[in-house]
């Protein structure tokens, strides 16, 4: 599998988009840098941008990079490799490229601004770990999608579909239950709906410990005292992982069955 | 060396192998031949373990191959239609082939054989299909594995690397290898194999040398008993 990864990993590195990514990291570092003027409000405008442009890019990336190394997939299938191991390997080039232009795009600029010295630098890993979580979930979906439809269209369609769902109609849907059951105590529902979701597990992971979770009102305060106190954050990342476990496991299992 | 029992394999509602049983010895050269659509890659693809089969036992020098992929460092396989990554260089890919299999010097030998230095730093994309299906071939015949299967592999080439592959064939098998050959190309398929297997609508029609072949339809030339087979068949 290593070796799969690193052939994986090196194509990337050769590609443009990796280039392209790394580069668009590093302009939005810089620019959220100098017109905040601040590391901890650069780190919030950040937050936003990645907490949807992570997983979009995670999604498309999967896909497109899927589809595009069938026929390298093809020759390695006739080798003396386990099937596992090909796909696998593929899905870490992918993930782990992409969570290196992130780390990277982002940790150079803020790096040079004097992070280490300063205050937001756990707020910041925070970011930056989410970040990496986003990037893996996303494309092993990704992957999920991609090895159950043979039709480039239609697995570009369901990806973006997917993304869609998690980003924008599931806060809607979720906004609406709570505002149809407004009577009865929601704060049970309203954890575990953020549960569930893996974009606003980390959207609310950063928030609260960005200290602004005031701003949240009543349910804020019940988060914090969820989502603030060790047994929390430990709940929190364990959902992240089986985010992540849950669709390798499925690509494992899905990629011994397919026909080539 | 490969024994085939009882083989299913359908793609969604089309049933393309129906029961395939097929042992074949330890060396000599085995055509198999088959209309278009009639499961030749299928059965192919099933012994290398990329198609699934949905029922039947493959045996693979006795090895099972349901079991784990290690059998595959016994065959070396020449797909079809040459796809590889476009932006890797030739030099590169035969390295990494190299690297994930084992190491090996035939790939120099090979290489001045099909004149291929004047490419090895090209890209996979450049090249045309000729070229494409030589560095193949170069990837094929670089391991000494006891069993060959080659998909079309005359597909594309010129009359002067025909011969070589030819001559690259006989050699193989001298040493006492067995070589899985599907072409559509008659004459190829006559002067090459010793047997040949002919799989119409997903079941073995026939298995014997092309001598029985012409005595089982009365036929004067093999193009004609293969022809006579497929007319009276209505395939």
């Amino acid at each position: 599998m290593l070796k799969i990864l690193k052939y994986s990993f090196y194509d990337l590195m050769r590609s443009r988009w990796s280039y392209v990514y790394f580069a668009f990291y590093l302009l939005l570092g810089i620019v959220l840098l100098f017109l905040n003027n601040d590391l901890s409000k650069a780190v919030i405008t950040l937050m936003n941008v990645i907490i949807v442009l992570v997983p979009l890019i995670g999604t498309i990336f999967g896909v497109m990079y899927y589809y595009n190394s069938r026929e390298f997939t093809e020759l390695l299938l006739a080798q003396p490799l386990k099937r596992s191991s090909i796909f696998l390997g593929q899905y870490l080039g992918v993930a782990l490229s992409l969570s290196m232009s992130l780390i990277l795009g982002l940790g150079i600029p803020f790096v040079f601004y004097g992070l280490f010295e300063s205050s937001a630098i756990w707020d910041f890993s925070l970011l930056l770990i989410t970040g990496t979580f986003l990037t893996l979930i996303f494309t092993a979906l990704a992957f999920n999608i991609a090895l159950s439809n043979e039709n480039k269209i239609k697995g570009f369609g369901y990806a973006i579909l997917l993304w869609l769902f998690l980003a924008v109609i599931y806060d809607g849907l979720f906004l609406m239950t709570l505002i149809m059951f407004e009577d009865y105590p929601l704060d049970k529902v309203s954890l575990i709906g953020t549960m569930l979701n893996p974009i606003d597990l980390s959207r609310t992971l950063i928030l609260l410990k960005l200290d602004i979770s005031a701003l949240l009102g009543y349910t804020g305060a019940v988060f914090k005292q969820f989502f603030g106190t060790s047994f929390g954050l430990i709940v929190s990342f364990s959902v992240l992982i089986i985010w992540v476990l849950l669709p390798v496991w499925r690509i494992s299992i899905k990629s011994k069955k397919k026909d080539f | 060396m490969v024994t085939i029992q009882d083989l299913h394999k359908k793609f969604g509602k089309n049933k393309v192998l129906k029961g395939v049983d097929l042992h074949i010895d330890q060396g000599g050269i085995f055509a198999v031949l088959g209309p278009n659509g009639s499961g030749k890659t299928t059965l192919i693809k099933s012994v290398l373990g990329m198609v699934i089969p949905n029922k039947g036992t493959i045996e693979v020098l006795g090895n099972n191959i349901k079991k784990s992929s290690d059998y595959r460092h016994q065959i070396d396989y020449l797909p079809q239609i040459a796809n590889f990554p476009s932006n890797l260089k030739v030099k590169e890919l035969i390295k990494m082939i190299k690297d994930l299999r084992k190491d090996t010097n035939e790939d120099k030998r090979l290489i001045e054989l099909f004149k291929l230095e004047p490419f090895l730093d090209k890209k996979l994309g450049n090249l045309s299909g000729g070229t494409k299906q030589k560095v193949n071939l170069v990837l094929t015949f670089m391991f000494d594995s006891p069993l060959i299967i080659l998909d079309e592999p005359t597909t594309g080439l010129d009359p002067i690397s025909l011969i070589r592959l030819k001559d690259l064939i006989q050699v193989e098998k001298a040493k006492g290898k067995t070589i899985l050959i599907t072409s559509h190309i008659m004459s190829f398929v006559e002067e090459v194999s010793d047997e040949i297997v002919f799989i119409l609508e997903g079941k073995i029609y026939f298995k014997g040398t092309i001598q029985d072949l012409k005595t089982k339809t009365k036929q004067p030339d093999f193009e004609h008993a293969i022809a006579s087979i497929l007319t009276n068949n209505h395939a």
